[in-house]
């Protein structure tokens, strides 16, 4: 699949702005690094969201099992995990910088994995559930991880968990992880952007569209649904695994399974740049995390009113977002025209 | 004898206390163009759902190609190449017609790498030439919600042709479509079941189009199978005009 123009200017533009933000502004890396968290946020939302038509509010417990799974294989072979997280963050375990970015390689490589399985386990059960009872069922989950990562004392419990120290020069860990997450979103992107080209981007549209007329014409629904379940949580493990150690303190409701902050973000994002669409999320994640600093900096103790409003303000006048706006008063600029003259065989088309 | 395409062997369905089929039993050769009529309620779309396997069936059986299906969900016996449309139409509204025809290829072997295959151009080349058959071809690029009525049962049936089904069964294809394009689709089944040698099954009201396509037609009332023969005497038949018309 080549990009047309539009798309490698694109591209360009990002892959500049990518690399010289952190350099040009430095103060900013972590902010610009949750401007691509929230990028990878919207887009594997979007998976199932708007692609597949299944509007899922759970996604955030895959985000938070890679943060812990992380956090724990970067501690655990170093020292006791009990004494270390009844300790809380006082105990420091002294990493070496191959003992700490083994390590974090290796805690989210094993953080996405888990979250694999669990989204394999739990897609093939209540993946059955349709429309509002599946989105139903995912906000329980969302909620019940919570409470559970709060009640397991080997991970701090309800007092949270702290990452372990960067071990490099200070100034250096914002950068690090800055590029980190830029290089997440850009493989998540280019990753749906292939597999949304072949069969399976199709597949999960059929289902959006029509689950029973998929299903007619043998298409296997519930694989296709589980996998595309899989690849969200596989990315969404990985973005735990980097904030946790952003963050540098996992707590079990704020940080880790944050339902009421990132689990509603991801949703919202997509909805604003235009679900179901390749770019829209993207569009939308920039959009709305912008607004959001700004809010927190110049209506600070209104941002969440602020906020609020914002989030009617879309729903009531962009339902279709900024994409899927476009789309319906430009259709042609989206390549939906009537193509008539030329045929297959030469014939002149017939008219229905 | 030849071998049955599909055997439908005294399958019952009921739902709570409404018997919709009791003891049906047919028969469709290879090749054949078998019409299915009956008034409405007489239990002829919830055969279908049962051959598909929509739902299970109280009792009987369904052979497809000498095979047993009863048991069997609706994408394996599809992916069998039992294949049905839908009498509400149903096509994959927000995908355009191109995508709706290259998701309908059939996708039998159901490896993780076939799941994410990219569709050869030989798709592409194929599904353009039955949109063109279908008389969609100019349409390929419109998002196929945005097609009339008419048009979307064209889409449909294009995309039962682009899945290579043997046998298609067909709920009401004519339904809503305007006269002038009747003509059109039943010249389009009989060279879909000619060329393709694709054996069709047709639910249908119309008593012109049956009459005209079918070689074979199985008549149901009450859920019961009422008669079966050839066009004219199913027509000629009191019993059948009876249960169309109410005479007692």
């Amino acid at each position: 699949m080549k990009p047309d123009r539009t798309e490698l200017v694109a591209f360009l533009a990002i892959a500049v702005a990518g690399i010289a933000a952190p350099l040009v502004l430095p103060g900013y890396s972590t902010q610009f690094a949750f401007l691509w968290i929230m990028v990878v946020f919207a887009l594997t939302w979007d998976v199932l969201g708007g692609q597949m038509g299944y509007n899922s509010f759970g996604n955030v417990v895959f985000f938070g099992l890679g943060m812990y799974v992380c956090a724990v294989v970067q501690v655990a072979p170093f020292t006791d995990l009990a004494e270390y997280t009844s300790a809380s963050g006082t105990q420091d375990i002294g990493l070496t910088h191959g003992q700490y970015f083994l390590g974090l390689a290796a805690g989210c490589l094993v953080g996405a994995v888990v979250a694999v399985i669990v989204a394999a386990v739990l897609g093939s059960g209540i993946l059955a559930l349709r429309g509002h009872y599946f989105a139903i069922c995912t906000l329980g989950l969302g909620i019940a991880a919570g409470e559970i990562a709060a009640g397991i004392d080997l991970i701090g419990a309800g007092s949270g968990m702290v990452t372990p120290l960067y071990p490099g020069e200070i100034g250096s860990r914002e950068r690090f992880f800055y590029f980190l997450c830029f290089a997440l979103a850009v493989v998540v992107f280019l990753t749906l952007r292939s597999v949304y080209a072949g069969r399976f981007g199709l597949a999960i549209n059929a289902i959006r569209d029509d689950e029973d007329k998929a299903e007619a014409m043998g298409i296997r629904t519930t694989r296709y649904k589980t996998v595309a379940w899989c690849i969200s949580a596989f990315f969404l493990g990985i973005a735990g695994g980097l904030v946790g150690n952003i963050v540098g303190f996992i707590d079990p409701t704020e940080v880790a399974f944050a339902g009421a902050t990132y689990g509603v973000w991801m949703v919202l994002m997509a909805i604003l740049g235009g679900k179901g669409t390749l770019w829209g999320p993207v569009l939308g994640a920039a959009v709305f995390h912008a607004t959001q600093e700004l809010f927190w900096t110049y209506l600070f103790g209104w941002q969440r009113v602020a906020l609020g409003l914002l989030i009617v303000l879309i729903v009531v006048f962009f339902p279709q977002g900024i994409l899927g706006w476009l789309r319906e008063h430009y259709p042609e600029r989206f390549g939906h025209r009537i193509a008539p003259a030329e045929s297959p065989s030469g014939e002149e088309a017939q008219r229905p | 004898m030849t071998e049955a395409m599909l055997a439908v062997d005294n399958v019952s369905k009921r739902f709570g206390g409404v018997i919709a089929n009791a003891d049906v039993s047919l028969q469709v050769s290879p090749g054949e163009i078998v019409g299915l009529i009956g008034p409405n309620g007489s239990g002829k779309t919830t055969l279908f759902n049962s051959i598909v396997g929509f739902h299970p069936v109280d009792s009987g059986s369904i052979l497809f190609q000498g095979r047993e299906i009863t048991a069997l969900r609706v994408p394996q016996i599809a992916r069998l190449g039992l294949l049905r449309t839908f009498q509400q139409t149903r096509i994959y509204a927000k995908m355009t017609c191109m995508e709706n025809m290259r998701i309908s290829t059939a996708n039998r072997e159901g490896s993780l790498r076939a799941m994410f295959r990219r569709f050869p151009p030989a798709v592409d080349e194929h599904a353009e030439e039955l949109l063109e058959f279908v008389g969609l071809y100019s349409k390929r690029f419109l998002r196929a919600g945005d097609l009339s009525f008419g048009q979307q049962k064209l889409l449909e049936f294009a995309m039962a042709l682009m899945n290579g089904p043997r046998m298609l069964l067909l709920d009401e294809p004519t339904a809503g479509i305007n006269p002038t394009l009747i003509n059109g689709l039943i010249d389009r089944l009989r060279r879909a079941n000619a060329e393709l040698g694709i054996t069709l099954l047709v639910i249908e009201h119309n008593m012109r189009v049956v009459m005209n396509l079918a070689e074979r037609i199985y008549c149901l009332a009450h859920g019961e199978l009422l008669a079966e023969g050839r066009p004219e005497e199913v027509q000629n038949d009191p019993r059948v005009v009876e249960a169309y018309l109410g005479v007692h």
